[in-house]
């Protein structure tokens, strides 16, 4: 069974809700970067990005890329992960790091993520912005900053961001395994 | 995906997916060893044993490096000065050690064959790090990602192996490899040390360095290995290096520029002069940071395979 959250024009709304949520936070993003994590959750990035200078006026913003392959806790029990690349082109030292993720589930691909984000310095503070966040399947104490939609699934759900530049349409979508 | 191989015993068991995907997980660690903080905890929960038969620099301390830099514990084993002195066997010696919970095994033996012997015996996944003259498939593998990276990719490039190519287990892995990544390649040197049927591996051969050298791309050139001649093979070190060594002056004489690389260690003034070593065409020492990565990929990729302890 698919049951569809977003279509494409909700889905504008909610992400032009969100760089607007950004900005309220981090007037000017003077010393606020933003980073994706790999591989799904920068489509959502480069959109906010995208968003987020067109409001503001095309001002630069550090935006970094990271991939959390080698931080994952589940190595043995699952195939391995093919990595990404890790594109981090700035010091992070003492900025405000907003994380930026598709689907916020059981918390641990934000683990990952933060200790891969440590070994490249030590952030003043991290935030975390997901599209959806699946409340009640979290398996560490980890909650986002910006949210798009809150969704309560039971494991056997599962929810698929779709990207027009990758898959070809944008939509959101919570399919129920048989 | 994970390799289609549990052991890392030698190049021609890989599939050329295989290869790909060791370079591309090496391409990432590239960049994790670039960064402030060149560790990853992947693999803190995995402990592999250094087992080396034979002596070794380069290799090994590249192995320790890939292995701490992917967060492992290591213990670190050679025959000299261990209970092999006294007579144990290679598969007593490897499963005490295993005994103590080791998850992996990396070894180099003076026995051709050895790491494959053992993986007849042992649960444990093993690394080749070179068996007598038989195979070193983590050097092969160091050397043509270091082609792939200086010149775009390894397809269809004409790669020299130059000298001892009869006692060279980096001949025979880098034979394999470039082989399997569609490169042309040819042996050279003088003809007592080139093994008679080795053309039927597909590999040109040829007798006259200058031509070889105008033939090629790329031209790796290998050690004298003295210790591993029973026989005189040719007169003298000096009559070596007079036809086969390789200066700054030959390399200008030709018609291109040529890389040059070498697998270590350098015998400098025999097989290849100081000022062709350190020229700008040599790139010996991206093949040594190389390694670090290329391991670093292997072991990763090989580790995964581990079957994961049943729940207490």
């Amino acid at each position: 069974m698919i049951k569809t959250l977003f279509d494409s024009k909700k889905l504008n709304l909610t992400l032009h809700r969100l760089a607007h949520q950004l900005i309220e936070n981090h007037v000017g993003f003077n010393n606020t970067v933003i980073i994706g994590i790999q591989p799904r959750g920068i489509y959502l990035s480069d959109r906010i990005v995208k968003l987020v200078k067109e409001i503001i006026g095309n001002k630069p913003i550090e935006y970094g890329k990271i991939d959390i392959t080698f931080y994952r806790d589940d190595y043995h029990n699952n195939n391995i992960h093919i990595p990404s690349d890790t594109d981090i082109p700035f010091s992070i030292e003492d900025k405000t790091v907003i994380l930026i993720d598709d689907v916020l589930y059981t918390g641990r691909t934000i683990r990952s993520a933060m200790d891969a984000l440590i070994d490249f310095g030590r952030p003043k503070k991290v935030e975390l912005l997901t599209l959806i966040d699946r409340r009640f399947n979290r398996e560490l104490p980890i909650e986002p900053d910006y949210v798009g939609l809150t969704v309560d699934t039971i494991q056997t759900q599962k929810v698929i961001v779709y990207w027009q530049e990758k898959d070809g349409k944008d939509e959101v979508a919570m399919i129920e395994k048989s | 995906m994970p390799l289609s191989v549990k052991h890392l015993l030698g190049i021609n068991e890989l599939t050329v997916q295989d290869i790909e995907q060791i370079f591309k997980t090496a391409d990432n660690f590239k960049l994790v060893l670039n960064r402030p903080i060149k560790k990853v905890p992947t693999l803190r929960d995995t402990a592999i044993a250094n087992i080396f038969f034979e002596n070794s620099t380069r290799t090994r301390i590249s192995f320790e490096l890939a292995e701490k830099r992917l967060g492992a514990e290591t213990i670190n084993f050679s025959a000299s000065g261990s209970s092999v002195s006294k007579g144990e066997t290679l598969i007593d010696t490897v499963n005490n050690i295993l005994a103590m919970k080791v998850d992996m095994v990396v070894m180099r033996h003076s026995a051709s064959g050895a790491p494959w012997f053992l993986s007849q015996h042992i649960d444990a996944c093993i690394i080749n790090a070179g068996d007598g003259i038989n195979q070193h498939p983590t050097q092969a593998l160091l050397d043509a990602f270091s082609i792939r990276e200086k010149l775009g990719s390894v397809k269809g490039k004409r790669v020299a192996i130059i000298g001892d190519i009869m006692h060279s287990r980096v001949a025979l892995s880098n034979i394999y490899c470039l082989l399997k990544l569609g490169a042309e390649v040819m042996v050279a040197g003088p003809p007592t040390l080139i093994p008679k049927h080795i053309a039927s591996l597909g590999v040109f051969v040829e007798y006259n360095i200058k031509k070889a050298l105008e033939w090629c791309d790329v031209a790796n050139i290998l050690r004298i290995q003295l210790e591993r001649m029973q026989k005189p093979l040719f007169s003298t070190l000096r009559e070596y290096s007079l036809y086969y060594g390789i200066s700054k002056d030959l390399l200008d004489s030709l018609s291109k520029k040529i890389i040059i690389m070498h697998p270590g260690p350098i015998n400098r003034g025999v097989e290849l002069f100081s000022d062709a070593a350190d020229s700008k065409q040599s790139i010996i020492l991206n093949q040594v940071e190389n390694g670090v990565a290329i391991r670093m990929a292997v072991i990763y990729l090989l580790s995964g395979k581990r079957e994961i302890n049943e729940p207490i």
